[in-house]
């Protein structure tokens, strides 16, 4: 059970961001009002981060990994979430083997 | 839903209410939380910092993204940047709840700790009927939050028996996890192309320059792909 300094500030860190996220709507409940282009930018804010974080691995790391990530897309529009995980991860292994 | 007397709310019943409405949310975030324990582990965190990570950040997309940029030591900066883009469409969904639920503006400060996706999204569909009173509230959030915490630890402990992660292709999960979490988003114009630049910025990033500047790089690009990409005149 060990705790590093550094890990623990980055741990507090992400909670206080956070929860700052989790209580600014109650200040701006009246206020905030986003249309058009705005809107569309703010919607676009989860998608964004989430393929800008594994673009690498999806992408750059190798043949298998990207090929898996392209089978795994096409799953994703047919299945629950951890039955897309499943194809993911079945794809990467056979394809790691096979390449 | 009460079939008796709808409107009349009393704290037992909109106790049951929302256990009854998270049970299910429960169930499927569950292996979820296994699973990031278990990857969290196999990066090198222990037992007890996957514990804090999902007991005071409790938000699993921010923990995910965490977790697949991790490197020790751990860049603080980076990581509670990236945490404030993912999370702030809790700021949108905050805004559109606060009128209608029931509690003090303390209460709802507390409460508040405990908002995610699945508790907005019930909440709101709640309040379509009625409003959200602490009593619903708390049901739904001790549940999701417990099992979060709980289900990431045990994925912990029973991860560092895993071995290696690249032998059973645990290491490409996260990468198929939120290539499923992104087509949640659907196939919209706007969203294919944030996709879309979001995800070929943030390669040539990440060879070029490398870690963890590709975050914040690709997911600036898409945001701002999917200003330039909708209708001027879109109504909300």
């Amino acid at each position: 059970m060990n705790l590093d300094t550094t890990t623990l500030i980055a741990i507090l860190a992400m909670a206080a961001v956070t929860y700052f996220t989790r209580i600014a709507g109650l200040f701006v409940a009246d206020r905030l009002v986003l249309t058009g282009r705005a809107k569309a930018a703010f919607d676009a804010i989860p998608p964004a981060v989430l393929v800008a974080v594994i673009a690498p691995t999806a992408l750059t790391t190798g043949w298998a990994e990207a090929i898996a990530a392209a089978i795994t897309a096409v799953a994703a529009f047919r299945l629950p979430l951890l039955g897309t995980v499943a194809v993911g991860v079945v794809a990467v292994v056979v394809l790691r083997n096979l390449i | 839903m009460d079939q008796a007397s709808p409107f009349v709310s009393t704290p037992r019943r909109d106790i049951q209410a929302g256990l009854r409405d998270i049970a299910p949310v429960a169930v499927a975030a569950l292996p979820i939380g296994l699973l990031f324990g278990a990857i969290a582990a196999a990066k090198g965190m222990s037992t007890l910092e996957v514990t804090l990570m999902s007991a005071l950040v409790f938000a699993g997309g921010a923990q995910f993204a965490a977790i697949e940029t991790w490197i020790s030591p751990a860049p603080i900066v980076t990581l509670a940047f990236a945490t404030l883009l993912i999370n702030a469409r809790h700021v949108l969904m905050g805004a559109s709840l606060t009128p209608k639920v029931r509690m003090s503006r303390a209460q709802t400060l507390l409460a508040y700790f405990f908002l995610t996706d699945e508790a907005w999204a019930l909440s709101e569909r709640r309040a379509l009927e009625r409003p959200v009173t602490g009593a619903y509230w708390l049901a739904m959030a001790v549940v999701l939050w417990a099992n979060w915490t709980l289900s990431s630890t045990i994925g912990a402990i029973l991860g560092s028996f895993l071995g290696d992660p690249e032998r059973i292709g645990a290491d490409f999960a996260f990468t198929a996890l939120f290539i499923g979490l992104v087509a949640g988003f659907g196939k919209s114009r706007v969203t294919l192309v944030t996709v879309a630049v979001s995800a070929g910025l943030a390669a040539l990033v990440h060879y070029f320059i490398g870690a963890p500047w590709h975050v914040a790089s690709g997911a600036l690009a898409g945001i701002a792909a999917a200003y330039l990409a909708a209708p001027e005149e879109a109504r909300s």
